[in-house]
């Protein structure tokens, strides 16, 4: 019973992660109907950037406060110069400019801050949390961060004038526009935010895995895979599907024998195409009905 | 969020129609290429040779996302998992089993077949964005399933599988890689008539239909599901023959050549070489194998940059790929003749 629990309190910590990734993903898929291939490439970048502040001197506060800040304003940079043009585009196309994006990020980190591993610092400690020995102080913070940031954008799309015209914009373009919502650059905005969501879930989970390029590539997946279980129109589905993700995982990983490390990557896979063929909206995602 | 009661969702199709004649070359210019194609192994450095190989090899690979794509409208980012499948069936085929290299070829097909076909079954409820998700997953998931211990006794695990290279038969007195440059020649050449007969069958325009508009297809009396899966099916079949190909001219297999990167590769490739445009898989074949050593010598370490922002130029610059750039050629000849 201990392992179980054990389990399930580890499987949550890492499922914070899953679920910040699932949030940043819903964010642009919400604001352009597209799932962005370059999202963990995106957050590795700005967990990067936040890293060289620290090394500049910055306190950690200060650089996560900054780096934000400078995600945001990246996001909403990469929409403008390269997104925005391709808005009208096939849906082929917008895939080759993800994944055009992906290489370029990936391979421009490499090149300043090169591949090998680096440690990345915690604000919250490693030492056993509460007293408790199945999680650590810095888990505990990544559940809290992410429930933190996820009340937060509740209360920002629900309560505030520009997160109305964001929903707006979503929902129903068309109607958003004739009644004064700037539509284009809600999208950007929604880049934005994206981005800032994602440097977030970089700095978190950096003192786990480490950092370096290619840090976000299985968590990009199991982003993706929460996303789809919770919904991709879901900001709460995407964080509750995190979470189930996370739990599910370290479950599968300890009582299924013969799945342990080796097996991660395919439970994500078949996780989403069990997810995606039953029930394709997710657990909290609204239907789309298709007028034909 | 709210929920709007119904979404009116007025979509622009994913894969811009092509028209079937647009499809492929005149005889005169496939005649000139072929010849081309012939003769140059005998002036040039086996490397060189070698590495015409696998541009043919790539381009079967991305003539088979085509047909996916720019033939049936569906998308995939996970053909490297059948590519790996046609490798390591023809691998282990060779390797342990003692079966010829050219008869493996046809098993590979089969099997990637079987796979593509059952992969098509649920993707089958899935399309655009989710589809490409669903293939990606599928990728990134191919490594590891290689890697399982219980296979190891076949697959060589991690460390892989070294296979032996075949001499050219008959006593020919021609080296290991121009043999192998004219087997593959002659597959790909039997593949690209397949498949542009295949595209001008009843079933091609099957999957045109579905293409262009699924619910006017289904109307006029195809049936849409089958074709789906079928267009995966032949799609993976036609990778794994490139797969195993690949395994044979290489004479090595191992997880991590088949990751997502490679998928990724293949569908840079289609984009490069025009979405539906089949001579323009081998064009793109050739862009993924030579601009990564190109953008190398530009500046090492920044290759994977580069790379992308030549993705970028031709997507704004050229969106139709090769296809565009070879239609352009043609009307300029045009015009020079009637001068």
């Amino acid at each position: 019973m201990e392992l179980f629990t054990n389990q399930v309190l580890a499987g949550i910590a890492t499922g914070a992660i899953y679920a910040c990734m699932a949030l940043a993903v819903v964010m642009i898929y919400q604001a352009i109907d597209h799932l962005n291939f370059a999202q963990g490439e995106m957050a590795m970048f700005s967990t990067f950037i936040s890293w060289q502040l620290m090394q500049w001197g910055v306190p950690y506060w200060w650089s996560f406060v900054l780096t934000l800040a400078i995600s945001f304003a990246g996001g909403i940079i990469i929409e403008r110069l390269l997104f925005k043009p391709l808005a009208k585009a096939p849906v082929l196309t917008n895939v080759a400019g993800f994944i055009a994006l992906f290489a370029i990020v990936n391979s421009v980190a490499g090149l300043i801050w090169d591949f090998t591993i680096k440690q990345y610092p915690t604000p919250f400690g490693s030492a056993p949390f509460l007293g408790s020995q199945l999680i650590s102080t810095h888990q505990a913070g990544m559940v809290g961060v992410t429930l933190l940031m996820l009340v937060g954008l509740y209360i920002f799309f629900q309560f505030t004038r520009i997160g109305l015209a964001m929903r707006a914009a979503a929902a129903l373009p068309e109607s958003a526009r004739l009644v004064g919502v700037n539509t284009s650059w809600m999208i950007a905005l929604g880049w934005g935010m994206a981005s800032a969501i994602g440097a977030v879930a970089g700095i978190l989970i950096a003192p786990v895995v480490f950092l370096e390029p290619n840090m976000m590539g299985g968590v990009l997946v199991y982003g993706f895979a929460a996303a789809v279980l919770g919904g991709l129109t879901s900001p709460l589905g995407a964080v509750v599907g995190g979470f189930l993700v996370g739990v599910f995982e370290n479950l599968a990983g300890t009582y299924i024998p013969g799945v342990g490390n080796e097996l991660k990557l395919p439970i994500a896979l078949a996780l989403i195409i069990t997810v995606l063929v039953f029930k394709p909206a997710g657990l909290f995602g609204r239907a789309i009905v298709k007028r034909v | 969020m709210s929920a709007a009661a119904e979404d009116t969702v007025t979509e622009a199709p994913a894969v811009e129609a092509v028209p079937k004649r647009a499809m492929t070359l005149g005889t005169g210019t496939s005649l000139v290429i072929l010849a081309a194609l012939l003769v140059t192994p005998v002036f040039v450095k086996n490397f060189v040779v070698f590495q015409m190989t696998m541009v043919m090899i790539y381009g079967i690979a991305v003539l088979a996302l085509n047909i996916l794509t720019g033939g049936s409208g569906q998308f995939s980012l996970g053909q490297s998992a059948f590519y790996a499948l046609g490798a390591y069936t023809s691998a282990v085929l060779m390797e342990n089993f003692n079966v010829n290299y050219a008869l493996t070829l046809p098993i590979a097909g089969l099997v990637s077949f079987g796979a593509g076909y059952l992969f098509g079954k649920p993707a089958l409820r899935l399309s655009g964005i989710y589809l490409a998700l669903a293939t990606f997953a599928l990728a990134v998931a191919m490594p590891q399933l290689l890697k399982l211990h219980f296979l190891e006794q076949w697959t060589g695990g991690v460390q892989g599988l070294t296979v032996m290279k075949p001499d050219a038969p008959f006593g020919l007195p021609i080296g290991q890689d121009k043999w192998l440059y004219y087997f593959t020649l002659v597959i790909a050449l039997a593949i690209y008539i397949g498949s542009v007969n295949l595209l001008r069958s009843r079933s091609g325009r099957a999957f045109m239909s579905i293409r262009d508009n699924e619910i006017a297809a289904s109307a006029m009396g195809v049936d849409v599901a089958q074709y789906k899966t079928l267009a995966f099916g032949v799609s993976a079949a036609i990778t794994g023959i490139a797969g195993g190909l690949s395994a044979i001219v290489v004479a090595f297999v191992a997880p991590d050549s088949y990751t997502i990167n490679l998928a990724i590769a293949l569908f840079l490739g289609m984009v490069v070489g025009g979405v539906g445009w089949l001579p323009g898989s081998f064009v793109g074949a050739a862009f993924i194998i030579f601009v990564p050593n190109i953008a190398e010598s530009i500046s090492k370490g920044l290759s994977g940059a580069v790379f992308g922002v030549l993705l970028f130029l031709v997507i704004f610059l050229v969106p139709h790929g090769a296809r565009q750039v070879a239609i352009v050629a043609q009307q300029m000849l045009g015009n020079l003749r009637k001068n």
